[in-house]
């Protein structure tokens, strides 16, 4: 799963030489990861690059909620969480797919299809409950659409 | 060039996008050739229109008849009776929530013809993804005017005699940042435009990026030419591909037109923008977080003074203003500051789009005059509380602000007179609860925001909060303690006077406006153990009406812990100790006999 350095390197070289190219550097590396995250070697590669120390690259990524340091599922399940989905039961949105994926907000389902995660706003609230499926918005959620849904990327995966 | 007897503008906002807008457009496209009407029909992709829970959206003009909710079948009818035969579709018309009328055009409905629309001007009518439909609506004039007949110190008076406020929270006077840029001395600065919006609540930004991308680049452009900065840089929330991916169409479009880049209109004025992706911090929204974020690193936020102005982006001056701010710049330039000042209240200019979500019959966008009150927004322009519900209250300012609540309807929606009601404007997200919201819940829940969002650089914001919070989640648990409003307020006002940012600073706020107007709902909580709008889940409780029971016994199958016993035909009974409060029997039970109290 983890690629040859050479190649990751390569992935990032375009953006060492730009202002404030780190973070840029690690969307990259992160989008481009099989399993959706960034690796120790990711991590002590960007800090070769930009001549920074390892730490400090650990600190940025930690910092931001969207990069992960633990591999996750192909398709990162959002849902949004924040007070106008949270008044229009998001709650109920999110213990349904606990329920069906059989993992908790945060976890990977056993066959690394999907990782459950929380989010914050997704700037959607006119169609509240909203969740987002790598970069897919969907809104106007019931519990009883997400197996239909979940069910399309899991035929997908298998075609 | 062609010319259509009609066109037919399909929302592709994101909330459209969500609902399938794009399957839609494509059956109606589809039907359209099929018909033969594809050379006198034009189908168009715009921004979001603004009525977000009726999606898809189409509007059909000239006539200017509003389609709402419509699926691919039914823009294929659409197509078949509207476009061929001009027979309007009825069924698929918006019908008045408060006066059930069908409304035949969209002049005619209230939602968009209380609105004033300046910021969001192209926003819903144009194709984003086109230029020439924005230069069409006057669009780079108002760069081409500043460039070629005025000079920077006119630009900046011109914004500043506007009146013109920041519109990502603070209100701080544009035209003084302008002003301050201007006048800070260096061989480099740069223009900023804030793009983290971050308010759960607030959407406001990313509809204008998404539907009017050009608008921005141009604003931007002026102020680089206003305070002498030739790069500028937008920092967008990753949580808005849609977004990012228009305004880097929009910036390669503005590029071959020559309005960026070099040598801009043949003048000596060159300026060029790059995006910045952010990943997922709210407190990047604050300006110093944000810069330091662009330059790579953790987004922390430092003390001010020195402010951007003076010492920002990489230590050089830097003008940072938000998309919405920006987004009312070229209508002051082309129509003037007079104009301008003659809109809105006496120390807040123009107008506010608003972002109204929660429990109420039209959410979406709504740009009205600074100074229209509350209930204009919630009822005339809004269309009231679903399901025949009583305003409780609304949060406005998001997790900064605070709540306003029936007795402030009245209130005047300005800068000044929201702040005197214990609330603020903040970036303009407007969250309306009905009469089963819970407010110790909502200031737990927003309390909840705040602290997990917080940086943790500054001790205040990272424990005081935390604190805060634990105490607030007693008290939804039925655990709360005579004291706790007392040690809450003690919390807060530390919170506030020490923290580093506005972040920290603003964190207690719903909770201590939430307390303020609905202490009694705090003190059932605690003394009495009772949650009155029935949300705190450990606060409830539940029972089996032994008049409406059948003795199905369907609510002890789907029972998970077995806490509901009794024979067939007789009265059930829920053994309160072992019930987990899951409400599968609630919901299971074909009766109503089982309620929650």
């Amino acid at each position: 799963m983890i690629e040859a350095p050479n190649k990751r390197s390569a992935q990032i070289d375009v953006f060492v030489g730009q202002p404030g190219g780190m973070l840029k550097a690690l969307h990259a590396l992160q989008s481009q990861s099989e399993a959706n995250f960034l690796s120790p070697a990711d991590i002590k590669l960007v800090a070769s690059k930009f001549g920074v120390p390892v730490a400090k690259v650990w600190g940025t990524v930690t910092f931001y909620s969207l990069f992960a340091t633990t591999p996750r599922g192909r398709h990162i399940i959002r849902v949004c969480e924040n007070a106008p989905c949270h008044v229009v039961g998001a709650s109920d949105i999110l213990a349904a797919l606990e329920q069906h994926l059989k993992i908790r907000a945060g976890g990977t389902t056993t066959d690394g299809l999907f990782t459950l995660e929380a989010t914050s706003c997704l700037g959607v609230c006119g169609v509240a409950p909203a969740i987002m499926i790598d970069s897919t918005v969907y809104g106007n959620l019931t519990k009883e659409q997400l197996p239909a849904l979940l069910a399309e990327y899991r035929q997908e995966a298998q075609a | 060039m062609n010319f259509y007897r009609s066109h037919v503008l399909v929302c592709a906002g994101a909330g459209c996008v969500s609902s399938g807008c794009l399957n839609t457009m494509e059956a109606l496209v589809d039907e359209n050739a099929k018909l033969g009407l594809d050379r006198e029909i034009k189908v168009i992709e715009t921004g979001c229109i603004g009525t977000c829970d009726l999606g898809p959206v189409i509007v059909v003009y000239p006539e200017g008849v509003f389609y709402r909710n419509v699926t691919t079948d039914d823009a294929r009818e659409i197509a078949r009776e509207h476009l061929l035969k001009g027979r309007t579709i009825q069924r698929l018309l918006y019908r008045n929530p408060l006066t059930s009328q069908l409304v035949q055009t969209y002049g005619e409905m209230e939602f968009f013809n209380r609105q004033l629309r300046i910021a969001l001007r192209n926003t819903g009518v144009i194709n984003p993804e086109v230029i020439e439909e924005y230069i069409a609506r006057d669009g780079y004039e108002a760069l081409a005017r500043v460039l070629t007949t005025m000079s920077p110190e006119e630009v900046v008076a011109t914004v500043t005699a506007s009146g013109l406020r920041g519109r990502g929270g603070a209100g701080f006077p544009t035209g003084k940042k302008w002003g301050f840029t201007f006048r800070a001395m260096s061989d480099q600065k740069y223009v900023v435009c804030n793009a983290d919006e971050g308010d759960p609540g607030a959407f406001m930004d990313r509809s204008i990026l998404e539907g009017d991308p050009h608008a921005i680049i141009e604003a931007m452009t002026i102020a680089g030419f206003a305070v002498g900065a030739n790069q500028g840089y937008v920092y967008v929330r990753a949580e808005y591909p849609l977004a990012v991916k228009r305004l880097q169409l929009a910036l390669d479009q503005a590029r071959n037109y020559g309005f960026l880049g070099k040598n801009i209109f043949s003048t000596n004025f060159s300026f060029d923008i790059l995006i910045r992706v952010g990943a997922g911090a709210f407190v990047c929204g604050e300006e110093t977080a944000l810069l330091a974020s662009i330059e790579g690193k953790r987004g922390e936020p430092r003390p001010r003074p020195p402010y951007p102005a003076v010492k920002g982006l990489w230590g050089k001056p830097t003008l940072i203003n938000n998309v919405e701010t920006f987004a009312n710049i070229c209508p002051i330039i082309l129509y003037g500051a007079d104009w301008y000042g003659r809109i809105g209240t006496e120390t807040s200019k123009g107008t506010k789009v608003f972002a109204v979500a929660g429990n109420i019959n039209n959410t979406g966008l709504v740009e009205v005059p600074m100074g229209m009150t509350l209930r204009q927004v919630v009822y005339d322009v809004c269309g009231g509380i679903p399901n025949g519900k009583e305003f409780k209250a609304a949060q406005t300012g998001g997790p900064s602000g605070g709540c306003l609540t029936k007795a402030e309807l009245d209130v005047a929606m300005d800068y000044e007179t929201l702040i005197a009601a214990g609330s603020m404007m903040g970036s303009g997200g407007l969250i309306v609860m009905d009469e089963d919201a819970c407010m110790v819940d909502m200031a737990r829940f927003f309390l909840d925001f705040t602290q997990d969002e917080s940086c943790g650089k500054c001790t205040p914001c990272r424990i005081g909060t935390k604190r805060m919070l634990e105490i607030l989640d007693r008290m939804t648990k039925g655990e709360g303690r005579e004291g706790d409003m007392e040690a809450l307020y003690g919390l807060a006002e530390n919170i506030r006077e020490t923290s580093l940012c506005g972040l920290g600073q603003s964190a207690p706020n719903p909770v201590l406006s939430m307390i303020k107007h609905f202490r009694s709902e705090y003190e059932a909580h605690i003394r009495e153990k009772r949650c009155p709008a029935g949300v705190c889940q450990a606060l409830m409780s539940y029972n089996i009406l032994a008049n409406k029971c059948r003795g199905c016994g369907l609510c002890a199958r789907v029972c998970p812990t077995a806490a509901i016993f009794g024979k067939p035909k007789e009265v059930y009974r829920i053994e309160r100790k072992k019930c987990v409060k899951c409400n599968a029997c609630l919901e299971k039970c074909p009766f109503g006999a089982v309620v929650r109290a």
